[in-house]
This record gives structure tokens, sequence and C-alpha cells, in this order.
């Protein structure tokens, strides 16, 4: 049977790893290849790298440190942050990602989705929506967070799939930040309904939570950040954990 | 030991080259013919869709050279699709080492698999010293039916052949490349064959 994923996701600027609550107020958590490398010899199933000033400054991602992580870390990694054409996600292709997260640059250009899936595969790419609710219904916000849209979240999800996204990444910026739990009812909506993998993001706090995530939420793969850096939960004892109620791990 | 990984314009060979080189092996990349016939043992790796690989394939010639090998083969993912004799997506006629027939998911499930599932049922060198149910990392949304080449099988809601062997040609439907310990193991394995 296939497993549910634990994803730590490292979010870089200029190469260190930082983590900020509610998308502000960055503290530093160490050298990302160096994160990424532990996390993968302690079990994590996958990891995303987040370039998150990228969007804002308009840099291109980090095709070295994309090209460091693939020589050191063995087990499969996604890449996001101002990957904004076929030339971006082409050259950290290159440089060895698996697959890139893209947010932003689908938002303005939806048919980004569909050139992508078509050039390199759906696999290879994961959108990345942000969502937070206003007024009783969810919309998708862009560029880390800062920026409303008109853009309603579950029709969203409907159309990228449609476009040919391989999998979405939802992050609820209502529960970013917060340790209070993932946006359960939200992701079990998205998830049911679409037929491609939804990793669910924002407000892992303990353990039960992503217990949760995975029977109510019925999200495929769960992502964290500060948890696993400040080493809150280690990897290892959360997958145990989540192994010993059921759910369905990788354990080695 | 030279080792040859098939250029055919599919997909991401930096992976699997980066583990080649943790192995301690330096491979070449080529879609030369000679280059590859010479080589001790070649990889077919491959990430992408079936018709346009196998054009490109027949295009140069290699789809005739592939099938002729006599040295260790190993194909991943595309690469054990391309190996059976038609997919569905698009299809497409492939190289037919293994009388097979690649089919779609339609079993319900999301598609395509993404993530980390068992290997069972293994038989081959290629998985000496592994738990006898390891995990190996997946990402495909066509899959070869089982039959008498299956060496290793899982399961997604189908059963599948996670595992394919005839004569020299081995390969396999999940990404070794990608799948720490116990994949790098597997490729260490075929590079001892």
């Amino acid at each position: 049977m296939l497993s549910k994923r634990i994803i730590p996701c490292l979010d870089v600027k200029e190469g260190r790893t930082v983590k900020g609550v509610n998308f502000i107020n960055l503290r530093d958590a160490g050298d990302a290849i160096e994160l990424g490398a532990l996390y993968a010899e302690q079990g994590a199933d996958e990891l995303v790298f987040l370039d998150i000033t990228a969007t804002v400054e308009k840099r291109k991602t980090l095709v070295d440190l994309v090209r460091n992580v693939a020589r050191q870390i063995n087990i499969p990694f996604t890449v996001g942050g101002g990957i904004s054409s076929i030339q971006d996600a082409s050259a950290v292709l290159n440089a060895g990602a698996d697959k890139v997260s893209i947010n932003s640059s689908a938002v303005k250009k939806p048919d980004l989705v569909d050139q992508l899936a078509r050039e390199f595969g759906s696999q290879f790419v994961v959108v990345a929506i942000d969502t937070k609710s206003m007024n009783g219904k969810n919309f998708v916000h862009t560029h880390g967070g800062r920026t409303p849209t008109s853009i309603e979240t579950e029709p969203w999800a409907d159309e990228v799939e449609k476009r040919g996204a391989g999998e979405i990444l939802l992050t609820s910026m209502d529960h970013d930040g917060t340790k209070a739990g993932f946006a359960n009812e939200l992701t079990a909506k998205i998830s049911t309904k679409l037929n491609i993998p939804v990793i669910a993001s924002g407000g892992a706090g303990k353990k039960e939570h992503f217990v949760d995530v995975f029977t109510t939420g019925a999200a495929d793969a769960a992502l964290a950040a500060s948890i696993f850096h400040f080493g809150e939960i280690p990897v290892p004892e959360l997958k145990q954990f989540l192994h010993e109620k059921g759910i369905n791990m990788r354990i080695e | 030991m030279n080792i040859v990984i098939v250029k055919y314009n599919a997909g991401n060979v930096v992976s699997v080259t980066n583990t080649l080189n943790r192995l301690g092996v330096e491979p070449m990349h080529s879609d030369d013919p000679e280059t590859i016939k010479r080589a001790d043992k070649v990889i077919f790796p491959g990430v992408g869709e079936a018709s346009t690989a196998m054009n490109y394939l027949r295009k140069q010639g290699l789809d005739k050279v592939l099938t002729d090998l006599h040295q260790p083969f190993l194909g991943i993912c595309l690469g054990l699709q391309l190996m059976c004799k038609h997919s569905e997506e698009n299809d497409t006629d492939c190289l037919g080492i293994f009388d097979l027939q690649v089919k779609r998911f339609s079993n319900g499930l999301k598609v395509p698999q993404i993530g980390w599932n068992l290997l069972e049922n293994l038989n081959s060198p290629i998985f000496i010293d592994l738990p006898e149910h390891p995990y190996i990392y997946f990402v495909h949304s066509y899959f070869a039916e089982i039959g008498n080449e299956t060496i290793a099988t899982s399961n997604y809601s189908d059963k599948f052949s996670a595992a394919l062997h005839k004569d020299n040609y081995y390969a396999v439907q999940g990404h070794p490349e990608k799948s720490g310990k116990t994949g790098q193991k597997i490729i260490e394995n075929f590079l001892k064959l």
C-alpha cells in the first residue's frame, strides 16, 4: 500500500533555512543542505525547498543550491520560489530537482501549468496554493501570502488539476504558524474531490495534528517546517507515532 | 567500470548520475549505438511520455540497438514501460523485451501514484541484502501487468509488476535513485551483476 508522506519544508533565503511565523519575522534555522540531508537520513519521505524571497525580489531560484542538494540527498525534492517560465523550470530540472512548485506565477499565467505539464510531465508540476478565509470564503493569495486575489480556492484547485498539475500543496494561512492544527475541513474537501495528491501545510504543532490531517483531512502528505527545524518533533518519532496510530508510514 | 546511461531526452538523468557518483562510478551519457554496445552495463532511465520517447529511440536507431544487447541492462520507470510490448499511453508500440502490456491505473485511486510503496515477492539478485518488504519511491500513471518475467510486485489497488527480468534485461518501475539507502542498494547490486 502507498504510504502517507511526511515532508519537511525548508524555506531558504540566501542558502540558509529560515522559518517565519505567518510568513514574516524570519528566524535562522541553519544550513539548508545540512538540514535536508539530516531529514533524509531520519526518514523524511520528501523535501521541499522554497526560496521564499524569490518572487518578491524577482530573483531566480538558486540553481546552485539545487545542484548541491541533488548531489547529497537521495530522496525526492521539490523546488519553488520565483519559477515563472519553462526556462526556469528546465534549469532546476537539469540541476537535479524532481519537481517544481509554482504559486504566484500560476495565478498570473495559468497557462504555465499546462506548458510545464506538457514539457516535463504532470509528475514534475506541483501547484502551491496559499489560501486564507475572508467572510466565510477561501481565497487564493500570492507573493508569499502578501497579495490577496479574488480567486476562490476550491475552483482554483479544480482548474489547476485540469491544466495538468500533478500535485497540490495547500497552505492555509489561517493555520500557518499557529501550531493549532491543519485546515482539515478544506483539505478534505479538495483532496476527496480531486484525483491528484494533496499535500497539506500550515498549522502543525503536535503529533496528533498529523493523525487528524491524514484521517479527517484526507491528505496524501503533510508538510511542516519549524516543528522539525527546532527539534520539537523529530521526524522518526513522528513517523513511529503515526504508524502506531494505524497511519500507513514508511518505517525502515 | 564503463557504465552508459542512455540519452534519449526523457527525464532526469541527474539523479541517476548522482547515485552512481556516490557509489564511486562516473557514467557516460550517450545515444551513440557503438558507445552503448561497448558499455559494461547500460542504464535506461526515464521520466516522460511513451510515444515521444519511442519516436526518439526509433529516429536514432536505438530501438534495434537496445533490444540486441548482451551486457546487464537496467530500465527505470518509463524505461521499464518502454521495454514492454505495448503501452496504453498514446497507444504506443514499445521495445517488446518483455511480452507485457502497460496499462493506465483506472481503479479510482489518485493518478499518478506518487510516493513510497512496498515491494513484495522479491526474487532477483538485484534485491540481495534488502528487507523482505522494502519501500521504493514511485511516480507513475501507467504500470506493467504481472507476468512470468515479474521479479517483484507492488500494489496500488491493482497488483502490478514493480520489477521485471529476462536474460540480461532488468527493470524497475520505482525510482531507486530516489529511494534512499534501499534504492542505492538496488543500483549497487545491479553494478555487481
